[in-house]
């Protein structure tokens, strides 16, 4: 049969079982457009080819399943390439697909040309310029192989016109061996060696912890995660990307650790004698000042990817592994600390002592941002999804909400991508169409990508965002506050500048405002009664609340900054 | 106040912790910009590197790097290496372990005053003169890095040379 090459593009597209393509053409990748037209896949338009990367990015961490975005050359590829940089970062299975000039023109500054296979090389697990049209669906098949297995991360396949315009002989690589990656092996046989190296450590134990990373998530091991943690009574912390890898009500967890952690994640990591990382990389958020991070503890480090094994902190005990199989094995050999109790006892009591506070918010406001997320959480359905910003009120909403189970929250870890929120909202809802998705945003992160509530409306897609609206780029304020004597450098936005809720409503969504509480409760029903378009709301609330607890940057997390109301004589 | 003296780099010899990485790749466009662009963005250092097909197949080519082991660790090198799609194997060979070799050229001006010192230093490395001019000789050493670097040190002392080193190759001690 034959087909020509942007009929195979799209045709490759169904048989990797893509529902949904996020993107916006333009005259390097018209010819894919045409084929589109009578596909089974969906496309959602976007506004900004921005939307499109940070909504394939949270279709995949709602679903589990690849993120497909398409644009075109130049710009539309640039564009592009923050989502990109942001799901190497976070390993988030994207496949991009850009257009590029024709192959004839490549390399002679042809309008709307750029080497974007050169300049997402270091931003991709690896990417492709597709040379003929009889390549695509190897290309297309390599792709979803390599953001799917291993450590996942974006490919993006570059695909020049004349390539998409030329004729091919359909075809399609029936297994792994076609895709011609003789250097590709994601997956080593399991170290017996190592695994008991790792039992003898455990069994040794007297202080551990179960140091949780979006590995965990990525290798879908939520289920191996509760049997180990639960068999053994070890304590449990979940990193920023590994939220809602272990249920925030259960006992045995102790919260999220890092610069914003809870007071007892972190200092269980100080004092522990045995850090068990799963899928976890020692992320300076995580470590603060590294020689001074768990000095006194082993290391059993579990990730699929073997550069991460010593690159941050030794490792006593490297296993390169899912993070799944890897605790199968711990419980095959009945891995079990000493008794626990004594720990137990002592954690309890920070637990006891440095709960998460803050302000008792009054009835005329401004509201306090902890305090509407969790007024929104208490509200919620479950298993609601909650996509976040970067900023503030993203550790408020990773503090404050309580995940339950995978797939429930979509942030920004590794790159920290401002903007990211909206459309990641968006993306979740198209891939979890029948769960709620609200987005925490800040007034910051919402001016830089709202146009795609616009998508959103189009698209009919009813998303329900929250702006925490303190008119500032407020964790820069709070930097300011605490470490620049208070000298405010180009970080007020204006609450009223925009208008949110005329712009929500120029945008076809419902806009709404709280300014007390009452309101706030208002608001959040009425928001939950509407479910055909999305909502925005403008919440506003304090400028000087801060986050805590906090780290500062660079210090030891001995060196933990609690919240005021929690420190006792002068601190 | 004088101009600051241009800065021209201190004159490298073989980092003394040095590794020589034997990379089997596939022989695809952009490879070595994948692995350049690798060592840059991690901030490894690369002292030398050398490239040409592999064997007679021509779907690879072996890429010799010899990477300044402390710059970064070793493990962290290989394995950011490891996880280029386009890598195919990795062998670290340990200067102990590898045979080494090393090709350089170097055109020399023949004087009247440094003729017969020129030519004695070159007779001590073993140099070949592979080319005649009539001022000046092109001489080719193949050695052991060490041997290059004598004959480069020996002819410091002379004007007006051309130097050209390969950057080495090398495969796996036998015993």
């Amino acid at each position: 049969m034959q087909l020509t090459g942007a009929q195979a593009l799209i045709r490759s597209l169904e048989q990797e079982g893509v529902d949904t393509i996020f993107g916006l053409p333009g005259g390097a990748i018209l010819p894919v457009y045409d084929p589109l037209l009578d596909s089974s896949i969906r496309h959602i338009l976007v506004r900004h080819e921005q939307g499109a990367g940070h909504m394939a990015e949270g279709y995949a961490l709602a679903t589990g399943r690849p993120g497909v975005a398409m644009v075109t050359s130049g710009p539309g590829a640039t564009n592009i390439v923050t989502p990109i940089g942001n799901a190497h970062m976070d390993s988030t299975p994207l496949v991009v697909i850009t257009g590029q000039v024709a192959t004839a023109s490549i390399g002679t500054d042809a309008f709307q040309e750029c080497d974007i296979t050169g300049i997402t090389m270091g931003i991709t697990k690896h990417n492709f310029l597709v040379q003929s049209a009889q390549e695509i669906p190897r290309a297309v098949a390599a792709a979803f192989h390599l953001a799917t297995t291993g450590r996942p991360g974006p490919v993006l396949i570059d695909v020049p016109k004349d390539v998409t315009q030329s004729m091919m002989d359909w075809w399609y690589p029936a297994s792994v061996e076609e895709y011609d990656l003789p250097g590709y092996r994601p997956e080593v046989p399991l170290d017996e060696d190592a695994i008991a190296r790792a039992v003898a450590l455990i069994n040794e134990s007297e202080r551990p912890v179960l140091y949780v990373g979006g590995g965990t998530l990525k290798s879908r091991a939520a289920q191996e995660l509760r049997a180990f943690a639960e068999r053994t009574g070890i304590p449990v912390v979940t990193t920023l990307m590994a939220r809602g890898a272990f249920p925030d009500s259960h006992d045995l967890h102790l919260g999220m650790p890092g610069m914003h952690g809870m007071y007892t994640a972190v200092t269980a990591i100080q004092k522990s004698d045995l850090l068990i990382s799963l899928g976890a990389r020692f992320d300076d958020r995580v470590t603060g000042k590294i020689p001074a991070f768990a000095a006194g503890a082993k290391v059993i480090h579990v990730d699929i990817d073997r550069a991460e094994f010593n690159k941050v902190r030794h490792a006593d005990v490297a296993i390169q592994s899912n993070v799944g199989a890897a605790l199968t094995a711990f419980d095959d050999a009945r891995a079990t600390p000493r008794n626990l109790d004594v720990w137990w006892k002592t954690i309890n009591e920070w637990r006891d002592q440095y709960p998460l506070v803050y302000d008792e918010p009054s009835a005329e406001g401004p509201l306090r941002p902890q305090h509407v997320i969790e007024a929104i959480a208490a509200k919620a359905a479950p298993g609601t999804i909650v996509a976040a910003g970067v900023g503030q009120h993203q550790m408020w909403a990773s503090q404050h909400w309580k995940f339950e189970e995978p797939g429930t929250w979509i942030n920004s870890g590794g790159a920290g991508t401002m903007g990211f929120g909206v459309p990641a909202a968006i993306g979740a809802k198209v891939g979890r169409p029948d769960r709620t998705v609200w987005c925490i945003d800040g007034d910051g992160c919402f001016q830089m990508t709202a146009q795609e509530l616009t998508t959103a409306r189009s698209e009919g897609i009813p998303i329900k965002v929250a702006i925490l609206n303190n008119a500032y780029l407020g964790m820069v304020r709070q930097w300011q506050e605490m470490f620049y004597d208070e000298r405010y450098s180009e970080v007020y936005l204006s609450a009223d500048l925009p208008d949110y809720v005329k712009w929500a409503e120029a945008m076809g969504c419902v806009g709404l405002r709280a300014r007390t509480l009452k309101e706030m409760h208002e608001v959040i029903d009425e928001a939950n009664s509407i479910n055909d378009v999305p909502v925005v709301i403008d919440f506003r609330t304090d400028a000087e609340e801060k986050v805590f607890p906090m780290v500062a940057a660079g210090a030891s997390n001995d060196d933990i900054i609690v919240h005021p109301l929690q420190r006792g004589g002068n601190q | 106040m004088s101009p600051p003296e241009p800065y021209l780099g201190e004159v490298s010899r073989t980092p003394v912790r040095h590794h020589i990485l034997s990379v089997l790749v596939e022989n695809k466009a952009g490879v070595l910009a994948r692995i350049a662009g690798l060592f840059a963005r991690r901030g490894f250092n690369i002292y030398s590197l050398a490239v040409a097909p592999a064997e007679s197949h021509a779907r690879f080519s072996r890429v010799t790097i010899v990477v300044d082991a402390e710059s970064a660790p070793l493990e962290q090198i290989v394995g950011q290496l490891d996880k280029l799609v386009n890598v195919v194997a990795i062998t670290d060979l340990a200067p102990r372990d590898a045979v080494e070799r090393e090709l350089l050229l170097a055109t020399l001006p023949l004087g009247d005053e440094n003729r017969s010192a020129m030519l004695d230093t070159i007779t001590r490395a073993g140099a070949a003169i592979v080319d005649v001019g009539p001022t000046s000789v092109t001489v080719m050493l193949a050695g052991t890095p060490a041997a290059c670097d004598e004959l480069e040190a020996a002819l410091e002392g002379f004007t007006e040379v051309e130097l050209h080193r390969t950057g080495r190759v090398a495969l796996p001690r036998l015993a």
